[in-house]
């Protein structure tokens, strides 16, 4: 279970002080896919980034399992169980998809084990298995790898920032199947999903809507997207593509 | 047969990958001795009468063979210069396997400097992967200086790899290529260099006739205190095609000098070079900590990879 109380953010901007996540507290339950949404600015990458230990808060504190995980660094909070795909995967010169798959499973990983996880992100591993994880990857090879990375790890806490941005459509169908799936398995582990996607918002156990760093409402897809709908987010397929 | 005490195998091993003896033909070079020689029907491999280095002689048409030719020190205080020539018979396909290893325990430089020239005749195809390592606690200092020279008729074609990844405290490596029209060069450098060790790496590749292409790619890492220089030059004689590339991870107190340049006498020498320097990206060590590696860990695996 991960427990948010009372967290704050902020960077410096321009000599001062400029709080982008403002006392907010939030509780993800094992178990719970929950996808939070608002729009740009509202905080959201931020908040994901805050649960990684990418960012540290300047108050508040972070509990996983019940543990304080606040002054954790990002390598511990990963050997807890947590685990981040980024909303722009990173590129490397001569680490290939292999390496990073058994990199993120923490063990040798046979190569059909390896094969497997491309396949569940719609990669045809043959293709894959060799490739350097550099700029010859288009943005959509480099999200499903990274969702793939994620799913080599299996941990409690899964944290996916926009996991929709930068792909196309095509790809965009199978990610939506992945979470279906994953939504299926989820056991008592949990996922947390910043998004702007109707189709993902709508499988979600409950969405989180931020707004100038405050969560704004929280609620059921049933209670919270009809509100949203014509908004700024969420967007659907058609709108991305205007 | 080859006499090999147990310092020396393990140099072998690291810079020729080689546990036992290899087939096909060999000759290993330790501590300024000769410790075994093997030739085949195709090739063949004689020392130089005047006792500088040796010949390597490969048949025409020579197919999927293979020559080592591995040089270990051992000994403390060793200073040699050895000439080695390689001539490749036309159409042959052929794979050369040198490298020096240097275990310096004691309180004297040790230094092998190797000159290698390769004559590959119309057609013929060679690779050649050369390794360098340094071991030993003692103050002497292990120093290499290899220089390689490679003149290549017409449609013939080089691929060349060159590492030096640990131990080796000063190296001034230089290589010259002459091409004649169809050949082709392909140069992978692999570089890592730390405490105080110095590399220079320098190139002269001369594109003489038309077709004639050459890579020269060149990796490397400064680390600690270490100093590093690349020197590429690429010179286009005729309509030919060239690119040089220098790609460098700087570290700690580490310094780097590179100076890619291109030379172009013909109107229709095309000629690419890029050289980029710059410490590991901060994102990548993020993204390898959130899979639950230290810091120290998510470097090294960017390292490796990077050298790969």
């Amino acid at each position: 279970m991960l427990e948010i109380k009372n967290l704050s953010f902020a960077v410096d901007e321009a000599d001062r002080e400029k709080e982008i996540i403002h006392d907010l507290s939030l509780t993800v339950e094992d178990g719970k896919f929950i996808v939070i949404t608002g729009p740009n600015g509202s905080g959201k990458s931020t908040l994901a980034r805050l649960i990684m230990g990418i960012e540290k808060p300047i108050s508040g504190q972070i509990l996983f399992d019940g543990e304080d995980i606040t002054a954790l660094d990002i390598t511990e909070r990963a050997k807890r169980g947590i685990s981040f795909a980024f909303q722009q995967p990173v590129r490397f010169k001569g680490i290939r998809v292999q390496d990073l798959l058994r990199l993120a499973a923490g063990k040798n990983l046979t190569i059909s084990a390896a094969c497997a996880y491309l396949s569940e992100v719609g990669l045809c591993a043959r293709d894959y298995i060799d490739r350097e994880i550099n700029p010859s990857l288009s943005g959509g090879e480099l999200k499903r790898i990274e969702i793939a990375t994620l799913l080599a790890r299996r941990t409690r806490l899964s944290v996916f920032d926009e996991p929709e941005a930068g792909i196309d459509l095509w790809s965009f169908q199978n990610l939506i199947r992945i979470f279906e799936k994953m939504r299926g398995e989820i056991k008592d582990s949990s996922i947390v999903i910043i998004s702007h996607q109707e189709r993902i918002l709508k499988i979600a156990d409950e969405i989180v809507v931020l707004a100038d760093g405050r969560i704004s409402r929280r609620g059921r897809p049933d209670e919270i997207l009809p509100a949203l709908i014509g908004k700024n987010a969420p967007k659907s397929v058609c709108e991305m593509l205007q | 047969m080859v006499k090999l005490d147990a310092i020396q195998k393990r140099l072998i091993s690291e810079i020729a990958d080689l546990h036992s003896v290899p087939s096909g033909a060999y000759n290993f070079r330790a501590n300024s001795q000769l410790a075994g020689r093997n030739t085949t029907a195709n090739i063949d491999i004689v020392s130089k009468a005047d006792g500088s280095g040796i010949e390597v002689r490969i048949k025409p048409g020579t197919k999927n063979e293979s020559v080592h030719i591995p040089v270990v020190i051992s000994e403390t205080g060793i200073k040699e210069t050895v000439y080695n020539d390689f001539y490749i018979g036309e159409d042959a396909d052929v794979v050369i396997v040198a490298g020096c290893g240097i275990d310096n325990c004691g309180g004297q430089d040790s230094e092998h400097d190797g000159v290698h020239r390769f004559y590959v005749r119309r057609g013929a195809k060679v690779r050649y992967v050369e390794k360098h390592y340094g071991s030993g606690d003692g103050r002497g200092k292990r120093i290499l200086n290899p220089v390689t020279e490679c003149y290549m008729d017409e449609d013939s074609s080089m691929e060349m790899e060159m590492e030096q990844i640990k131990g080796v405290d000063s190296t001034e490596r230089t290589t010259l290529a002459e091409l004649k029209s169809g050949a082709k060069l392909v140069v992978k450098e692999r570089l890592m260099t730390h405490g105080e060790q110095n590399a220079v790496s320098s190139y002269q590749v001369n594109l003489n006739g038309a077709g004639a292409t050459a890579d020269v790619v060149s990796r490397s890492v400064a680390r600690d205190d270490s100093s590093q220089t690349f020197n590429a030059r690429i010179t286009g004689n005729a309509p030919c095609s060239g690119h040089t590339e220098c790609d460098s991870i700087i570290m700690d107190r580490g310094r780097i000098l590179a100076i890619p340049s291109l030379e172009a006498n013909d109107v229709d020498a095309m000629l690419v070079h890029e050289a980029a320097i710059g410490k590991i990206a901060g994102d990548q060590l993020i993204k390898l900590m959130t899979l639950g590696l230290t810091e120290a860990e998510a470097e090294e695996q960017i390292i490796n990879g990077f050298l790969r």
